[in-house]
């Protein structure tokens, strides 16, 4: 007779951890980091500046982008609605005589409160159709706002509010504001996804029907995600309008902002903090290397993503990460073991 | 009489990280009707969809006429005369009765089955061949089910929890039907949670707990007290056989 | 009179907005994949009836003769690869890649031939039209591609309701296991449908190309079309399609009446509508919204 027994695993104590190495050194590293592209402006060329302003207004959308598909699993590909509504917004409050600079926030909060009523619509429907759905928003959005002739119709019309600074001035006030918002932006979606809401997003990506069965309220998650990710978008139009200074439904609303913002996430890693910000870096090089070549550089980075997607489906820092179990912004856990009990 | 029909040797399934079947080995003869009983979680479904080809086994075969079939997809066991009646009739919702056996009857082998075949086999049926099968009660879209496999002319045919849902008295009637089947030369691998029903039906029986064979048998030797905690687990040492269970 | 033609113009419109969308719609009914770059495989389809049909000495007006079948082969081809690719990943990385397609397609479409408009050349026939009443004009050109929509609607219908692989592809499109366990190659009758959407989308291209100019960036705005026809006509409904491309059509029509620059939006704003008070469309099944 045999009887078969499960083994007894033996016991050991775990411990749980976020950082793969000291705190302290990444956070004096990004303090350092901080520091110099706050100063970045005075140091480089002046053209350089805009590259660096425009290089931020893409880690802003991919963030965002990022957080709605790789965090909460909602492929949208009308976030250049809240580009340009965002950027709408901050030209209708400078036109009441808003400081442009302080129409940033509240650019983002019409944005987000413009985004509830949206999501009522778009949540009927699923994968796919939710997505050409985000476009029809934006399109229609578009399409109202070009009859607006306050705002400068289908023609467009400049921000007010900036002419008695100089050019260069226009220039470095720009990216300090584009950087800050990045900065908050990318620092929020950090917190945010080490609270509780990143577990909640976790648990409905593993399994979103266990997630609802244990309590976890699936729709309100997505909503909230889809209201922070339209405020995200909205300051990112916000800078976008006032780097330019000048806005036009067909640029803000283009829907090459979604495709930038799609390509430079799933490139860098969806599902990972870093990972649009490392795509927009690759973007940008292609971009800078590829200008004189036309559109080249969108062919090859579309290309690129979509063997991404196939391929290395984590992005290249997912892979990077997978191989060295490294993390600069860890919002997970690590547990180790530290050895038998008994 | 070459080697069995049918072959399960060492099979092991994942799901993930969870074990759902365990080192089963067993085989069918030729024209015999093998029942694997268990309770709800043994295993049973994985392995039927397994030999199916709907699952891939982490370690160990399914070998049809002694070749191993591991690799094929479902549509290539089919041809080779392997049918799966799946658990809850997954019949094509948006079909007629008729459409649902055409389909059946589609990539069919030669053989004794055809629809008309079926429409003997359940005479209530041709009168109804218009009908969209969400119209169907349980136990004649069961029927359906059974017939969409049939047309196909299995050599092997298993069925997955027919008396699922089922009032007792369609089951009688669904089974009624399995000694037609195999007067045609068609072996079936039951798997069922209604031991009785399985065990009444079988040649033999095998039984799963927690993945792992607990006992085989015919149904003659077994007392329904050996089938009882094999089948529940308690006193497993007691009717565990001494080796593997299967030849 | 203003009201008639309106509708009679929505409703030649919204045939071809149907030819367009069908191919959208199977490839959702049978493999859940919606394809972003149907609208740019259209103008893909355009193009190659301008410069390609007549290095083979084919009048651009019978130039679908051979684009058609090129692309229900390129269809199969795509989906046997790319496509399977990722629908063996996840529902969520056919969006990813198909989107990446779609602009892929268009900026090398921009960087072969330009931004500047083409036309499907169909000589005179292009002018011609056929005029019932006082401001009526019905061209022969919209006329025709109405009748090839319907006509492909009444083909598909037949087809998959009919024939032994049809019924194949609506098993698959049913419950894709079961029908793997009748026999089903399920990659191949995904094949074959991706085939079918290729084709019904090339025509439809061409149709375009034959009713007004296209350029590169023209897919985009095709796609969206197709698919409010989609959502308002309902989900998996073929019928439907048809029913929902006039209402479209009409709806578009009747924007432009009030206001030129109301036309589409009049159509998104029928669509958002459909969306709020019947999410299902108007012969649709339940099952295709959340």
């Amino acid at each position: 007779m045999s009887i078969a027994l499960p083994p007894v695993a033996p016991r050991r104590s775990l411990v749980v951890r976020r950082s793969t190495h000291s705190p302290a050194l990444t956070l004096v590293g990004a303090l350092v980091l901080v520091i110099l592209l706050t100063i970045a402006p005075w140091i480089v060329p002046a053209q350089f500046a805009t590259t660096l302003t425009n290089f931020f207004i893409l880690v802003i959308m991919a963030t965002m982008w990022n957080l709605l598909a790789g965090y909460a699993g909602m492929v949208s590909i009308g976030q250049q609605a809240f580009v340009g509504l965002g950027a709408y917004a901050t030209l209708y409050f400078a036109l009441k005589g808003v400081n442009p600079f302080v129409t940033i926030p509240l650019s983002a909060l019409v944005c987000a409160i413009l985004a509830v009523p949206i999501t009522y619509l778009l949540f009927r429907l699923r994968g796919g159709y939710f997505s050409i759905a985000t476009w029809v928003v934006s399109d229609t959005a578009l399409l109202i706002i070009g009859t607006i002739a306050l705002l400068g119709g289908g023609t467009g019309r400049s921000v007010p509010g900036l002419q008695n600074l100089s050019p260069s001035e226009t220039a470095h006030f720009s990216y300090l504001a584009t950087w800050f918002v990045a900065l908050i932006v990318v620092t929020g979606t950090y917190i945010l996804l080490r609270s509780r809401m990143g577990l909640v997003l976790a648990s409905i990506r593993d399994n979103e029907v266990a997630a609802r069965s244990a309590g976890v309220n699936v729709r309100a998650a997505r909503r909230t995600i889809f209201i922070v990710a339209a405020a995200g978008c909205g300051a990112a139009g916000a800078v976008l309008a006032i780097s330019q200074p000048f806005v036009q439904p067909s640029n803000e609303f283009n829907l090459q902002w979604a495709a930038e913002m799609l390509f430079v996430s799933m490139i860098g890693g969806l599902g990972t903090i870093e990972g649009p910000i490392i795509g927009s870096i690759i973007f940008f090089a292609l971009q800078q290397t590829l200008q004189q070549q036309g559109v080249w550089y969108l062919i090859i980075v579309g290309a690129l993503a979509v063997a991404i997607a196939l391929w290395l489906p984590r992005g290249l820092w997912g892979a990077f990460r997978a191989r060295f179990h490294t993390e600069l912004l860890p919002v997970g856990h690590w547990v180790d073991q530290l050895g038998d009990d008994d | 009489m070459s080697g069995p029909l049918l072959q399960v040797d060492a099979l092991t399934v994942h799901h993930g990280q969870l074990c759902a079947i365990d080192d089963v080995s067993f085989s069918i003869d030729e024209g015999e009707i093998l029942a694997v009983i268990g309770a709800n979680g043994a295993g049973k479904s994985t392995l039927l969809r397994t030999i199916a080809g709907l699952h891939h086994p982490t370690s160990g075969s399914v070998l049809l006429d002694g070749q191993v079939i591991n690799a094929l997809p479902p549509n290539r066991r089919v041809a080779l005369g392997v049918s799966l009646v799946p658990e809850g009739r997954r019949l094509f919702s948006s079909m007629t009765l008729e459409e649902n056996l055409q389909v059946g009857a589609y990539h069919a082998n030669p053989g004794p089955f055809d629809i008309k075949r079926v429409y003997e086999l359940f005479d209530w049926m041709p009168s109804r061949r218009k009908q969209s099968v969400w119209q169907l009660s349980g136990g004649e879209q069961q029927a359906v089910a059974i017939g969409r496999a049939l047309v196909a002319n299995p050599r092997v045919l298993l069925l997955d929890e027919l008396s699922l849902g089922l009032a007792p008295i369609v089951i009688e009637k669904i089974y009624a039907l399995v000694p037609d089947i195999i007067a045609q030369g068609v072996s079936i691998l039951i798997v069922e949670q209604d031991v009785s029903q399985g065990v009444s039906a079988a040649d033999r029986v095998h039984c799963l707990l927690e993945g792992r064979t607990s006992m085989t048998g015919t149904p003659a030797e077994l007392t329904s007290e050996e089938i009882d905690r094999a089948y529940f687990g308690a006193g497993l040492s007691s009717t565990m056989p001494e080796s593997g269970a299967a030849s | 009179m203003i009201w008639l033609n309106i509708v009679i113009q929505g409703a030649l419109v919204g045939g071809f907005y149907a030819l367009f969308a069908c191919g959208l719609s199977l490839m959702f009914g049978v493999l859940k994949v919606i394809n972003l770059a149907h609208g740019d495989m259209a103008v893909v389809a355009g193009y190659a009836a301008v410069f390609l049909a007549p290095r083979l000495h084919l009048p651009e007006l019978w130039s679908f003769l051979v684009v058609v079948p090129v692309f229900a082969l390129v269809g199969y081809v795509v989906q046997r690869t790319l496509i399977q690719k990722s629908i063996d990943r996840d529902p969520f990385t056919t969006l990813l890649v198909t989107f990446g397609l779609s602009v892929v397609i268009e900026n090398l479409l921009l960087e072969v031939y330009s931004a500047n408009g083409q036309t499907v050349n169909i000589g005179s026939l292009i002018g011609r039209s056929w005029h019932p009443a006082s401001i009526i004009y019905v061209s022969y050109v919209s006329l025709g591609v109405l009748a090839a929509a319907v006509l492909v609607l009444l083909a598909l219908q037949l087809f998959l309701s009919k024939s032994g692989l049809g019924r194949m592809i609506r098993a698959v499109a049913d419950d894709q296991e079961a029908a793997q366990l009748s026999g089903a190659n399920y990659r191949h009758i995904f094949g074959i449908a991706a085939a079918i959407a290729f084709a019904t989308v090339a025509l439809a291209g061409i149709a375009y190309g034959m009713m007004t100019q296209f350029a590169p960036t023209s897919g985009g705005v095709n796609l969206l079309f197709a698919f409010e026809v989609v959502v308002i006509g309902g989900i998996g409904s073929l019928w439907g399609t048809l029913v929902g491309g006039i209402a479209l059509g009409i709806a578009q029509q009747f924007g432009a009446h009030i206001n030129l620059s109301y036309q589409i939006l009049a159509g998104n704003i029928l669509f958002l509508l459909v969306l709020a008070v019947r999410p299902q469309g108007l012969f649709g099944r339940k099952n295709a919204v959340s």
